[in-house]
């Protein structure tokens, strides 16, 4: 159903591209429908365990099979109510020239290619969904050809390019090594191979062509050269959902399929998700664009998913998915508070913005807690995410990574005061006028849409925060079924 | 058989990584092209060559007989091949909106979206 309802949706719009009220109003009902079909999923899934659809009618490990469990439930959840508050701000930060190319149709087959890759249950299906993914966020990118659009787009489709051909590569050799392309399958047919050294190299190519996709320590050059090119609103629902889904692609290869010879790829992925984490925050810390210290703030941050995935304990992988949570809401209310800093300056650059929280302190406010937030003070979900897979790391005995947790947290919360003191304390001589007249020049409508969004996530993400249980609850439940992946394997295969 | 097409497709990648390692944006295109052909080819190889019948149930039978051609592989190929057609003609027309916007073709000089100061 998420799949569909993205489709259908897209496939009207295309209809309809030419008339921009239809288009966005349907394209914000298509991403409620595809909330509330992801609600009824996670529903089903918990109240009945790991659900599957065989595609076509072909039994499992033959045909393509959809798999829901908590973890990909959670994450469609996310992704439905992501794809929602976006929809609702793009009432305002998109232009008439990009809406007549028709956004909102590439927008809604990106929506269908996340929810794909996020339930499928056949690798190579996996690959189809990130081209989807690909294709679509390709097109968002470059549409209205801004010089360093064009620029960014260059790097971000080479790059992206290269890793599909090697998660294809990686493909064809698993195909070779076990005949079958089943996820579950795979993880019965490995764990049964003695052929160690080359199942590693396998899944290092499937590493390396996430790792692309999800920017993560040697790989993650296209993420600041490509993110902070296109308007606010794409860059705000890329970072919600591309590099994620290439962090959820990861977690569920690592966690199902390669379970044989855990200790190499671990100790790989640990250290890559410490320096991820180190290198994300350190750009972060020399840029002065309000957008490109976000954009480095998501490597820092898939690093610290990468972390839970490392350490690899039920307490861990929940601290991960609890993370995920965390990060895909935070950082989208940072997005569109950039957004909206943008609306007013017209500039993203943090020398020239200043004196936001004398003259419009509740924009300030939505900024202080989501940046703190995503530093980590308490009582915000930041804390608690960084709290659980911090633990996790001290449980398990894996202190460098746990130590270089703790110190990138203070360099966030570094670079977070240094937007904080540029943009909402500093005097920089802007004209309180002309901000205030560019503000006050906005439509009701135009204003509603903009601060709508990031209230309504900042609400959600404080719910988390005063009240984290259910949420923690459902996070260990997906940490739990990530451990014991035999329900899994079992429910798939229907054994 | 097996040995030669391994052969082909190291050679497809070498050359693939060499073109995509060039500093011209059109070299970077047919880099890419090539290394999907490489990657096609491999997972023709990997899924097992062998001179057989097609995998069609005879009429009255029930089983396959042995031995029979994989058909899996080249639905994964077909896929793999419709998908970088798709790809690559973006790529080109992305190029092609490169050199019409930014008046170069040379990789080098697209570096401002990475430089820290200079902000648009």
């Amino acid at each position: 159903m998420p799949v569909i309802i993205p489709l259908l949706s897209a496939v009207v719009l295309i209809f309809f591209r030419k008339f921009r009220i239809f288009s966005k109003v349907f394209n914000l009902f298509g991403s409620l429908a595809l909330l509330t079909a992801a609600g009824f999923i996670f529903l089903f899934v918990d109240n009945e365990g790991i659900q599957t659809l065989s595609i076509g009618g072909w039994k499992a490990p033959f045909g393509i099979i959809f798999v829901a469990d908590t973890f990909s439930a959670i994450m469609i959840i996310i992704a439905g109510i992501m794809s929602s508050a976006a929809s609702i701000f793009f009432f305002a930060m998109v232009d008439k020239e990009r809406e007549k190319l028709g956004f909102y149709i590439f927008y809604q087959t990106m929506i269908m290619g996340v929810c794909g890759a996020l339930l499928t249950g056949d690798i190579f299906n996996l690959y189809v969904w990130f081209e989807v993914i690909l294709m679509s966020s390709f097109i968002l990118l470059v549409l209205g050809s801004e010089k360093k659009q064009i620029e960014g787009a260059v790097k971000y489709v080479a790059i992206n390019l290269i890793s599909s051909v090697i998660f294809l590569s990686a493909i064809g050799l698993l195909y070779g090594l076990n005949g079958t392309l089943n996820m579950a399958d795979l993880s019965v047919k490995i764990s049964a191979s003695k052929d160690t050294a080359l199942m590693n190299t396998v899944s290092m190519m499937f590493l390396v062509s996430f790792g692309i996709k999800s920017a993560i320590f040697p790989l993650f050059f296209w993420l600041p050269a490509s993110y902070h090119t296109p308007p606010v609103a794409v860059t705000a629902i890329f970072s919600a959902l591309l590099t994620k889904t290439g962090v959820y692609a990861i977690i569920r290869v690592f966690t199902l399929v390669f379970r044989q010879d855990m200790t190499f790829s671990l100790t790989v992925i640990l250290i890559l998700a410490g320096f991820t984490m180190v290198t994300g925050v350190l750009g972060a810390a020399a840029q002065m664009d309000f957008r490109r210290i976000l954009s480095f703030h998501i490597i820092s941050q898939i690093g610290y998913l990468l972390m839970g995935l490392g350490i690899l304990t039920e307490y861990s992988l929940t601290g991960s998915v609890f993370f995920m949570i965390h990060i895909i809401i935070t950082k989208t209310i940072l997005f569109f508070v950039s957004g909206i800093v943008y609306v007013a300056y017209g500039t993203y650059d943090l020398t020239k913005v200043g004196s936001i929280y004398k003259w419009f302190p509740f924009i300030g406010l939505l900024f202080l807690i989501s940046a703190g937030s995503l530093a980590g003070i308490p009582p915000f979900t930041g804390f608690w995410a960084k709290f659980f897979l911090i633990k996790a790391g001290f449980m398990g005995e894996f202190f460098v990574i746990s130590s270089v947790g703790l110190f990138v947290s203070i360099l966030t919360l570094y670079s977070m005061l240094k937007i904080w003191n540029e943009v909402f304390w500093t005097d920089t001589g802007c004209e309180f006028e002309v901000v205030n007249n560019n503000l006050k020049s906005k439509s009701k409508g135009f204003k509603f849409s903009m601060y709508f969004p990031v209230i309504f996530l900042l609400i959600v993400m404080l719910a988390i925060s005063f009240y984290p249980e259910p949420v923690y609850y459902y996070a260990e439940k997906a940490g739990k079924e990530l451990m014991n992946y035999t329900n899994y394997i079992n429910a798939v295969l229907r054994k | 058989m097996y040995i030669l097409i391994s052969i082909v497709t190291g050679a497809l990648f070498a050359a693939g990584i060499f073109m995509i390692l060039r500093r011209s944006i059109v070299k970077l295109i047919i880099g890419l092209v090539l290394l999907s052909h490489a990657a096609n080819l491999l997972i023709f190889t990997a899924g097992r060559m062998s001179m057989s019948q097609p995998p069609i149930i005879k009429e009255g039978a029930i089983f396959l007989n042995e031995p029979y051609a994989d058909p899996l592989p080249q639905a994964l190929i077909l896929t793999a091949i419709v998908i970088s057609f798709g790809l690559t003609a973006f790529a080109i027309i992305l190029i092609k909106k490169t050199y019409l916007i930014n008046k170069t073709e040379d990789l080098d000089e697209l570096n401002t979206t990475d430089k820290i100061d200079k902000i648009g």
